[in-house]
């Protein structure tokens, strides 16, 4: 069976159920973290594979190319939130955050 | 079997093992460390699309940036002795449940849509617009060529795209300033310091 857009659309699906996997399941925050990552990988495959076999121009790669850059603002407003929590609570285990006030 | 898809094989096995690790192992290094061989698997998949600017960019900004900000986060954050407080029940099966419920449905969906490709949109079928389907179909073999897809898309960052290129750059620039200024804020020394409890 040739490789086709399918191959791409399933390694991105396996790839999306991961990252929401490690999300919803693990409980350090920075492993939460790695699911966003995971996740948002899985929607850059689907772009450039839609680039490359569908009927979307450039549009999708152009798509994928403002996905990489809100995460890497995403991955540093988010570590730096991370960093915070570990210094009011000791722990970035998730389920221990649990107090907005001090 | 041609070398394409013996290719394309090998990265998404290489992307898709890494990625398990990632998910089911339990020392957060040992993530960290094979998050690498996933982004590493996803450029490859991006280069078999012939993406070749987004492979280079993926490993620039995803294996040099934000891979070495989450190394920085382990560091920082994780305890010689890793005790792992348990508190409130496993999500671990709720988790599972939810996850393959939508890994069935996206897999039921992927092989149920007739995809539509460029050759087979409906304007490119039309006789009256032969032109329009000729100027496409060339722009696309152009961008598939040996030229590389990085003009194409510098092109198209300096017209259609310019309010989004501009917008974002602002987004990051405010985003990685915010983002200094939140890690680095400092006890306040009036007294009451926010770690103080």
């Amino acid at each position: 069976m040739t490789v086709g857009l399918e191959h791409f659309l399933i390694v991105s699906a396996v790839l999306f159920v991961m990252g929401l996997y490690a999300m919803l399941s693990r409980r350090n925050a920075i492993a939460v973290l790695m699911g966003i990552e995971l996740i948002l990988n899985a929607a850059n495959i689907n772009f450039i594979a839609f680039t490359r076999y569908g009927a979307v121009n450039m549009n999708g790669q152009m798509s994928a190319i403002f996905v990489i850059v809100i995460a890497a603002a995403e991955a540093a407003v988010a570590l730096a939130i991370v960093l915070n929590i570990y210094k009011n609570f000791h722990s970035v285990s998730v389920p221990n955050v649990d107090k907005l006030r001090d | 079997m041609g070398a394409f898809d013996i290719v394309f094989y090998l990265f998404a096995a290489v992307t898709l093992a890494s990625a398990c690790v990632v998910v089911f192992s339990k020392n957060i290094v040992y993530s960290a460390f094979s998050l690498v061989f996933t982004f590493f698997g996803v450029a490859g998949l991006y280069v078999l699309l012939s993406a070749d600017f987004l492979a280079v960019t993926q490993l620039l900004v995803y294996v040099g940036g934000i891979l070495i900000l989450l190394l920085f986060g382990v560091m920082l954050t994780n305890k010689i002795v890793n005790v792992d407080v348990r508190s409130g029940g496993s999500t671990k099966v709720p988790a599972f449940i939810i996850s393959g419920t939508i890994l069935v449905g996206l897999v039921a969906a992927i092989f149920q849509t007739h995809w539509i490709s460029y050759k087979d949109v409906p304007w490119s079928r039309s006789p009256w617009n032969k032109d329009a389907v000729a100027g496409a179909l060339t722009e696309f073999s152009k961008v598939q060529g040996s030229e590389g897809t990085a003009t194409t898309i510098g092109k198209l960052f300096l017209t259609d795209y310019l309010l989004p290129f501009e917008v974002v750059s602002i987004v990051l620039l405010i985003a990685l300033i915010g983002a200094a200024m939140i890690a680095r804020r400092e006890p306040d020394p009036a007294g009451d310091a926010p770690d103080s409890f």
